[in-house]
C-alpha cells in the first residue's frame, strides 16, 4: 500500500507544481492565454485523479489562475473534494481555493454543511481555524443557520486561537442570519471581559461593527466600554472603542459628558497618533451632540483644534491629511475655532496632494466671512485657472459657487462682483460639467436679488450679444449653458435693455441654430418679450417697428426648420403673430399696451419642491380615473408609446439640462466653422480683444480682426465684466466706508442700508460690511399650506443591517432558540468542558454556578455537559416557564435602562475614575443577577429585594425615578415635586438641587416661582441682583401630565449639620378654556442631608489605611443592624448609592468605605456583617458630620 | 470592514487578491485595474488616503495604500477602521511576509502566493482584523508549516527533490522589498 502510493508520487512529481505554472506563465508573456489554456486542459486531468495529493495541487494551481482572472468556478465540486479532505495541506488549499471563488450563489456549498461542521469540531485547532477562515468569505444565510450553534460552542472554546476567530465569525453569522443575535449576544457580551487581549479585541470588534449600524440597541453596554477604555492598553481596542462611542453619543448626550473628561485626559497622554486622532474625532462628536449649549467646552475644541493644527503642519502627509479631515467635522459646529487657523488651510490649497487640496476645500467653505469671501473667492480663481485635470477643475467651481451661495447668500456684499465672478467662471478654459450650475445661479441671482436686475440685464445683453465671438469657447468649455441664462434674463428684465432691438438682431443670427435646442427655445421665447419692449419704446418713432417687425419675420424662418418640436412650435407661433402684428401696424391699428400686456406681470421664484408639497385637498383622490378607464389594451402599446414621446419633449422643455447635446460631426462643423469665418469677418460689430484687459482699456483693442477662434487665450470681450475690477472696488467702497465710520464715530447702523436680509447676524467682532445695495433677497415661494419635512429624499434601499437592529434586552423567547443540529458528536461535548474552569472573575463562575443549577432543576434530562451551549435554548423550550420569564425580564430590562440611566446621572460626581464605575458596572451585574434569580422564582424575589425603588413605582410609566434618589419634595392636586442634591466637583460651598416639576393635573400650569426661606447657612442663589427673599422663575411651564427638570444652586457655609429650608412653590393654573388662571401655592420644607455634601471620592487602600493611621481621622462613632436579613453585599450597595460611599476593598465579611466632603472632609466606615446582624463602624476629621452621616446610615438600613 | 487587500506591483500585475465580499473575476481584473491607475500617478510623497475609485468603495470606503519598492498594498476600508490603524496593519503585514520569508521580494509573493494568503489569514479574517501581534502571526504560520511537514513525510521527497530541482534556474533578482521606518506610526504591539 505505502509502496503504491509512493510509486503514485513518483508518477506525479513530473506534474506542474505552482512554481511550475507561474514560471510557465512568465515565460510566455507573449500567448499568455494560450499557455493557460494548455495548462487548465492539464488541471483538468489532475482533477479526475484518485490522488488527493494531485487534485490539491490542481486546486492550487488553480487559485493563482483566479487571481490573474481566469473563471474557476467549474472546479467548485473538486475544491470541495479537496476540502474534505483529512488530511491538513490538503484541507488548507481547499478551504483557500473556496474562500477565493465561493459566494453566496454557488451551489455546491449546501453540500458542505456537515464537513464544515466536523472541521470545525476537529481535534486539530488549526482545522478547526482554517474551516472558520473560509466560512468567514463564502457563508451564506443557510450555512449560518445550520453552524450558529457550533460557532457559539466554540466561543467558549479553551484556546483563544479558536476562540477569536468564532467570536468574529459571528459578526458575519448575524449578518445572514439575525435570528442568531439575540440568542448568542450575552455570550459575546462575555467575551468583552475574556482574559484574552485578542478575544477581547475580537468581541469589542464584533459589537463595534453591530453598533455601528444600529447604535441605540448597544446603549446599555456604555458601561461596559466605559470601563475597557479606562483599563485597556490595547491601542486597536482602545480605537475601537473610541469610535463606538462616537456612534452612541448622538443617541445619549449625557454619555458624552462622562466621556469628555477622560479623552481629554487621553488627547494630552497618548503618544499614539492613531489614538489622538480618533479621541479627537470622538471628542468633536460628544461637542456636536451637546447642541443645547448647556455647558460651555470652549476649551476642549480648543484642545482639538490646536492638536490638529499640529498634525496639519506635520510633514506627514498622511497626519496632514487626517488633520484637515477631522477638522471638517469640527467646521460643522464650531466654525470660530477653526477660522482662526486660515492661514493654514489657505496653505494647503497649494499641497501638491489632490486629496489634501480636496479636504482643504471642504473647509474653506466654512472660513468665509463678509470680509474675506472675495479674496478667498479671489484665489480660488487662481486655482481654477490653473487646474489640471478636470476632475478637480469642476471640484473648484462647483466648491467656489458652494461657498458663495450658502446660507442665501449670506456674505455676499457685492452682487455685481458675484455675477462677474460666475461669468468669469464661463471663460476659463477646459472643460466643466458645471455650466448648468454657474447658469443657473445667474438666474437665481438676478431674479432674486431685485436690486442686480439691471446690472445683470446689461451683462448679460453684453454677453448675448457677443455670443457668436463665444460661442465656441464656451462650447469648449461646456457653459453653453450660461446663454440660457443670459436670454432668459434678458427678455424678462428687458426694460432694463439699453437696446433691445439689437440684441433682438443678436439673438436671431443663423449662428444660434447651433445651439442645443432647448437654449433656442429660451432665445426665441425671449425674443418676444424684447420685442415687446422694443415696440414700446419705437413708439414715438416715425417708425413705430415696422422695420423690426420685418427683419425679424425674415429671419425667424430658420428656426422652424429646426428638428426640435420645441423651438419649431414657438418659431411658427411667433411667425404667425408677427404677421399679424405687421398687418396691424399697416393699418395703423396696433396698440403696443395690448401686445407687452401678453408678457406683463413678474415670475417669482418657486421653492425646487413647491410642487410636491403642495397639500392634496381633502376629497381628492388622486389615484381615481377622471373619465372611465379604457376598456380595452389592443392599444396599449401604441399609446405607450406616445406617453413616453410626450414626457420625453416635456423633458426637453422642463429639464433643459437633461437633454443631450447634438453631436456635431467633422464635416458639419468645418462647415459651421467656415460659416462662422464669414459671418465675422462681414460682421462690423465683431470686435477681438488681444488680450486680458478688454474692459479697461478698450482702446487697445486689436484691429487685427483675427479670425481664428480656437485660440487657447480666453477671449476677452468689452463689456463683460472682471471681477477683479470689482473686487477693487469693493475694496475702495469698503474703505472709504470705515473711514466714514471713523468720522461718524461708528454710528453706522444696519438700518441706514435699507432693509436686508434677517440673517445678516454677523460676529460682533466683525466690521459690519454694508452690501453695495439695498438688496432684498426674494425667497422662494412655497405653497399655501406647504407640510415642512426634513427628509424628502429618502430612497429606501436594501441594507442587511437593518435586519440586526434587534433589541437586545428583551427577554427571548422559545421561538428564538437557535436550531439544533440533529446529531451531536460528543467529541464537540468534551471540548467544551474545561473551559468552566478557567474562567477569569469569581464573579462569573458564581453566575455560572447559577446557570448551572438552573439548567439542573428545569432539564435534568439532558446530559449536563450541553449546559453551557444549551442555557438559553433548554429553559427557553419550556413552554410553562415562557410567562413567568417575560415577566421577569421585562422587570431585567427596566432595570437596564436604570442602571444605565444611573450611571450616566452620575456624572456631577466624580464618576470618571473607574472604580466607582466599576462600582456601577457591579451593581449592573448584581441587578442582572437577581432578576436572574427573579427568573426562577418571581415570589421569593419580592421577599428578598425590599429596597423600595423597585416594587412599588410602577415601572413602565416612571423608570428615572426607580432607581433615582428623587425623594419628594412636595405634592398636591396639580403637581408633584421631587427632588435630588447633587455635588458641583471642585466647588466647596455649593449643591446643585435638581427639582422635577410634573402636572399632575389637566390644565396648563405656568409660572412657577420657586422661594426658600434662607438660613444663615444655606442661601439660594437667585440671579444677580435679585433680593434674597426673591422668588425663582421656573424658566418653563407645563402641558398636561408633562415633567421637567429645574436646577437650583444653594450656598452653604457649613457642611456638618443637616438642614431644614421652608419654601413655597407658586405658580397659575389656566384652565381649560384658556381664559382664566388661578394662582395656587403649595409649602414644602426641603431637608438637606449631610449625605447631600458628600462626594463618593475613590480611594486606594493604601492610601485609606495611610489616611486611618495618619490622625486626622479622630473621631469615632458606631452602630450595629441586629437581626436583620439584608445581606454584606446589599448594604454596601445602599450606602454607596444613598450615601454616596465609595467601597476601598471588601475582604470576605467586612468591607471599608470612603467618603469626603465638599469641604474635604474624610468620612471612613468599616462594615462588618457580625453573626445576624451588620456591624458599622465610622471614622471622621469632624464629629457632628460624623454622627449625622450615622443617623443616615440607621435610616438607610432600616428602609 | 476590510473589504479588499490588493497587492501589486508597479506595472500593476496582481500578485496577491483578497475579495471581502464577492466580485466576479472580471470585475476583479477591473478593480486592479482601476486601482492601480489611481496609486499608481500619486507620488511616493503624498498621502496613503485615496477616496474615490468607483468599482470599490462609494462614499463611505477610503483606500489606504502603502507602496514599498516594487509592491503596492492597498486595503479598501470603510469609516469604522482607524486610516492610521490600517497603515500599521499594513506594515504589519509586510514585516510578517519579510520574517517567514526571510527578506521578502516580490519574487516571494509571485512564487508562494499561497503562502501569503495563510498568512494573511492569521491577520484579518472576513474583513475583521484578526491579530496584530507579529510574534505570534509568525509562530501560528510556522507551526502550520511544520504541520504540513510532517503530513508530507516520506512520499513528499521525490516531489522536493524534483522542485528543488527545477528552481536552480530561478532567476536571481535581488531579495528586498525595502522595508520604510514609520517613527510617527503608534506600535500596536
Amino acid at each position: 500500500m505505502a509502496l503504491k502510493r509512493v510509486k503514485g508520487s513518483i508518477d506525479r512529481i513530473f506534474d506542474k507544481s505552482l512554481q511550475d505554472l507561474v514560471r510557465g506563465i512568465r515565460n510566455h508573456k507573449s500567448n499568455e492565454a494560450h499557455y493557460v489554456s494548455l495548462c487548465v486542459d492539464e488541471i483538468k486531468v489532475e482533477l479526475k485523479q484518485e490522488n488527493v495529493a494531485v487534485k490539491a495541487n490542481a486546486v492550487n494551481k488553480l487559485i493563482y489562475l483566479q487571481m490573474l482572472g481566469y473563471d474557476i468556478s467549474w472546479a467548485a465540486f473538486n475544491i470541495i473534494e479537496v476540502m474534505s479532505s483529512p488530511k491538513f495541506t490538503f484541507k488548507r488549499i481547499g478551504y483557500l481555493a473556496a474562500s477565493q471563488c465561493f459566494h453566496s450563489e454557488t451551489d455546491v456549498l449546501m453540500l458542505t454543511t456537515n464537513m464544515i461542521r466536523k472541521d470545525l469540531g476537529s481535534q486539530n485547532f488549526f482545522d478547526a481555524g482554517i474551516a472558520l477562515n473560509g466560512l468567514s468569505c463564502f457563508i451564506t444565510p443557510d450555512l449560518a443557520r445550520d453552524l450558529a450553534n457550533d460557532i457559539l460552542a466554540l466561543m467558549t472554546s479553551s484556546r483563544p486561537y479558536t476562540r477569536k476567530r468564532a467570536v468574529l465569525i459571528s459578526y458575519k453569522i448575524f449578518l445572514c442570519y439575525p435570528e442568531a443575535l439575540r440568542p448568542a449576544f450575552p455570550r459575546l457580551k462575555e467575551k468583552l471581559e475574556d482574559p484574552d487581549p485578542g478575544v477581547q479585541s475580537a468581541a469589542v470588534n464584533v459589537i463595534c461593527e453591530l453598533a455601528r449600524k444600529n447604535p441605540k440597541n448597544y446603549l446599555s453596554l456604555a458601561p461596559v466600554f466605559f470601563k475597557l477604555m479606562t483599563s485597556s492598553t490595547n491601542n486597536w481596542v482602545l480605537i475601537k472603542i473610541i469610535k463606538l462611542f462616537g456612534a452612541l453619543t448622538p443617541l445619549e448626550p449625557r454619555l458624552g459628558k462622562k466621556l469628555i473628561e477622560p479623552l481629554t485626559n487621553l488627547i494630552h497622554n497618548t503618544s499614539a497618533m492613531s489614538l489622538l486622532y480618533e479621541c479627537i474625532n470622538t471628542v468633536v462628536q460628544v461637542l456636536i451632540s451637546f447642541t443645547s449649549g448647556m455647558q460651555d467646552h470652549g476649551s476642549s475644541i480648543q484642545l482639538c483644534v490646536q492638536k490638529l493644527r499640529i498634525l496639519i503642519e506635520d510633514s506627514d502627509q498622511n497626519l496632514k491629511y487626517l488633520g484637515l479631515l477631522a477638522m471638517s467635522r469640527i467646521l460643522k459646529t464650531h466654525p470660530k475655532a477653526v477660522q482662526a487657523h486660515k492661514d493654514l488651510i489657505l496653505q494647503c490649497l497649494d499641497d501638491k496632494d489632490e486629496s489634501i487640496r480636496l479636504r482643504a476645500l471642504d473647509l474653506l467653505f466654512g472660513m468665509v466671512s463678509k470680509k474675506n469671501l472675495m479674496e478667498i473667492v479671489k484665489k480660488l480663481m487662481i486655482h481654477v485657472a490653473k487646474a489640471d485635470g478636470s476632475q478637480y477643475r469642476d471640484e473648484l467651481i462647483s466648491k467656489i459657487i458652494e461657498i458663495c451661495c450658502q446660507n442665501n447668500f449670506q456674505y455676499i456684499t457685492n452682487f455685481e462682483w458675484y455675477i462677474s465672478v460666475l461669468i468669469e467662471l464661463t471663460r476659463i478654459d477646459g472643460s466643466s460639467s458645471h455650466g448648468g450650475l454657474i447658469s443657473s445661479q445667474i438666474l437665481d441671482v438676478a431674479i432674486r436679488v431685485k436690486s442686480i436686475r439691471q446690472f445683470a440685464a446689461h451683462q448679460m445683453a453684453t454677453l448675448l450679444e457677443n455670443a457668436h465671438a463665444l460661442m465656441s469657447q464656451l462650447h469648449r468649455n461646456g457653459m453653453e449653458e450660461v446663454l440660457y441664462a443670459a436670454a432668459y434674463i434678458c427678455g424678462e428684465f428687458a426694460q432694463f435693455v439699453e437696446s433691445p432691438d439689437c440684441l433682438i438682431h443678436a439673438m436671431v443670427r443663423p449662428r444660434a441654430t447651433t445651439l442645443p435646442s432647448h437654449i433656442q427655445g429660451v432665445y426665441l421665447h425671449n425674443i418676444m418679450k424684447l420685442y415687446a419692449v422694443a415696440l414700446k419704446r419705437a413708439e414715438d418713432t416715425d417708425d413705430k417697428g415696422v422695420g423690426l417687425t420685418q427683419s425679424l419675420q425674415e429671419k425667424l424662418p430658420i428656426f422652424i426648420q429646426s428638428s426640435n418640436l420645441e423651438v419649431q412650435e414657438r418659431a411658427s407661433c411667433i411667425l404667425t403673430l408677427l404677421k399679424y402684428i405687421e398687418k396691424l401696424q399697416n393699418k395703423g391699428l396696433f396698440e403696443v399696451d395690448e401686445f407687452s400686456c401678453l408678457f406683463k406681470g413678474e415670475l417669482n421664484p418657486v421653492a425646487p419642491k413647491a410642487q410636491r408639497k403642495v397639500p392634496v385637498p381633502e376629497g381628492l383622490d388622486l389615484d381615481a380615473w377622471i373619465n372611465d378607464p379604457p376598456s380595452s389594451s389592443e392599444d396599449e402599446d401604441a399609446k405607450e408609446e406616445q406617453k413616453m414621446e410626450y414626457e420625453r419633449s416635456y423633458n426637453d422643455f422642463y429639464s433643459p439640462t437633461s437633454e443631450k447635446r447634438r453631436e456635431y460631426s467633422q464635416e458639419e462643423l468645418n462647415k459651421l466653422r467656415e460659416e462662422r469665418m464669414v459671418e465675422q469677418a462681414n460682421n462690423p460689430n465683431y470686435l477681438m480683444s488681444k488680450k486680458a484687459e478688454g474692459y479697461m482699456n478698450p482702446d487697445e483693442e486689436s484691429e487685427a480682426g483675427s479670425i481664428n477662434l480656437d485660440i487657447s487665450v480666453p477671449l476677452h470681450v468689452p463689456g463683460l465684466p472682471s471681477s477683479d475690477r470689482y473686487f477693487k472696488m469693493e475694496q475702495d467702497r469698503r474703505r472709504r466706508q470705515r473711514a466714514e465710520r471713523v468720522v461718524k464715530k461708528k454710528k453706522a447702523k444696519r438700518g441706514k442700508h435699507g432693509r436686508k436680509r434677517e440673517e445678516q447676524e454677523e460676529p460682533e467682532e466683525e466690521e459690519d460690511i454694508a452690501p453695495v445695495h439695498a438688496v432684498e433677497i426674494v425667497n422662494e415661494e412655497m405653497p399655501e399650506g406647504a407640510v415642512k419635512t426634513d427628509s424628502e429624499d429618502e430612497n429606501p434601499s436594501f441594507d442587511p443591517h437593518k435586519a440586526l437592529d434587534i433589541d437586545l434586552d428583551s427577554p427571548l423567547t422559545a421561538s428564538e432558540a437557535l436550531p439544533k443540529p440533529k446529531h451531536r458528536e460528543s467529541a464537540k461535548l468534551i471540548i467544551q468542558e474545561p473551559e468552566k474552569k478557567e474562567k477569569p472573575s469569581k464573579k462569573k463562575k458564581h453566575k455560572k454556578e447559577k446557570k448551572h443549577k438552573k439548567k439542573h432543576h428545569s432539564a435534568p434530562v439532558e446530559s449536563l455537559l450541553v449546559d453551557e451551549v444549551d442555557v438559553d435554548r433548554t429553559v427557553n423550550g419550556h413552554q410553562h416557564q415562557h410567562v413567568d420569564q417575560q415577566d421577569a425580564v421585562q422587570v431585567k430590562k427596566e432595570k437596564k435602562e436604570d442602571d444605565l440611566s444611573f450611571w450616566l446621572n452620575d456624572s456631577s460626581e466624580k464618576v470618571e475614575e473607574p472604580v466607582v464605575n466599576g462600582v456601577a458596572v457591579e451593581d449592573d451585574k448584581a441587578t442582572q443577577k437577581s432578576s436572574k434569580e427573579k427568573k426562577r422564582n418571581k415570589k421569593a424575589k419580592k421577599s428578598k429585594r425590599k429596597s423600595p425603588e423597585v416594587g412599588e413605582t410602577p415601572p413602565p410609566s416612571e423608570p428615572q425615578i426607580q432607581m433615582s434618589r428623587y425623594t419628594v419634595l412636595a405634592e398636591n392636586k396639580d403637581m408633584r415635586i421631587e427632588f435630588e442634591t447633587r455635588c458641583i466637583p471642585r466647588q466647596e460651598k455649593k449643591i446643585t438641587v435638581s427639582c422635577v416639576f410634573s402636572n399632575l393635573s389637566s390644565s396648563f400650569i405656568k409660572t412657577i416661582e420657586f422661594n426658600v426661606l434662607d438660613t444663615l447657612n444655606t442661601r439660594l442663589i437667585r440671579d444677580g441682583g435679585n433680593l434674597s427673599h426673591d422668588a425663582v422663575q421656573i424658566p418653563f411651564s407645563l402641558p398636561p401630565s408633562a415633567r421637567n427638570e429645574c436646577q437650583l444652586e444653594f450656598t452653604a457655609s457649613s457642611v456638618t449639620m443637616p438642614q431644614r429650608l421652608k419654601g413655597t412653590i407658586t405658580y397659575m393654573v389656566q384652565d381649560d378654556t384658556k381664559q382664566h388662571t388661578n394662582q395656587e401655592k403649595l409649602d414644602f420644607k426641603l431637608h438637606l442631608p449631610c449625605s447631600a455634601y458628600l462626594m463618593s471620592t475613590p480611594l486606594s487602600s493604601d492610601r485609606f489605611t495611610k489616611l486611618l493611621s495618619s490622625g486626622e481621622v479622630t473621631d469615632k462613632a458606631s452602630y450595629q443592624f441586629n437581626n436583620t436579613d439584608m445581606s454584606l453585599e446589599s448594604m454596601l450597595q445602599k450606602l454607596c448609592f444613598y450615601i454616596k460611599f465609595a467601597v476601598v476593598e471588601q475582604i470576605g465579611n467586612s468591607a471599608s468605605l470612603y467618603s469626603s466632603s465638599i469641604q474635604k472632609h474624610h468620612v471612613c466606615l468599616l462594615v462588618k456583617s457580625v453573626g445576624n446582624g451588620i456591624s458599622i463602624d465610622g471614622k471622621s476629621d469632624n464629629s457632628s458630620l460624623l454622627s449625622n452621616i450615622m443617623d443616615e446610615v440607621k435610616m438607610v438600613g432600616k428602609t | 470592514m476590510i473589504k479588499a487587500i490588493l497587492v501589486f506591483n508597479n506595472h500593476g500585475k496582481p500578485r496577491l487578491l483578497r475579495f471581502y465580499q464577492h466580485y466576479t473575476e472580471e470585475q476583479q481584473q477591473q478593480i486592479v485595474r482601476e486601482t492601480f491607475h489611481l496609486v499608481s500617478r500619486r507620488d511616493d510623497d503624498v498621502c496613503s488616503f485615496l477616496e474615490g475609485g468607483t468599482l470599490i468603495g462609494g462614499s463611505d470606503y477610503k483606500l489606504i495604500y502603502r507602496h514599498y519598492a516594487t509592491l503596492y498594498f492597498v486595503f479598501c476600508v470603510d469609516s469604522s477602521e482607524s486610516e492610521l490603524g490600517i497603515l500599521d496593519l499594513i506594515q504589519v503585514f509586510v514585516e510578517t511576509l519579510d520574517r517567514c520569508f526571510e527578506n521578502v521580494c516580490e519574487l516571494d509573493l509571485i512564487f508562494h502566493v499561497d503562502k501569503v494568503q495563510y498568512i494573511l489569514a492569521e491577520i484579518v479574517m472576513g474583513g475583521m482584523v484578526l491579530e496584530t501581534n507579529m510574534n505570534d502571526i509568525c509562530s501560528r504560520f510556522l507551526e502550520q508549516d511544520k504541520l504540513e511537514k510532517s503530513e508530507a513525510g516520506l512520499s513528499a521527497a521525490p516531489a522536493k527533490a524534483a522542485a528543488a530541482l527545477k528552481n536552480i534556474d530561478l532567476p536571481s533578482l535581488p531579495k528586498d522589498l525595502k522595508l520604510p521606518d514609520l517613527p510617527k506610526l503608534p506600535s500596536f504591539r
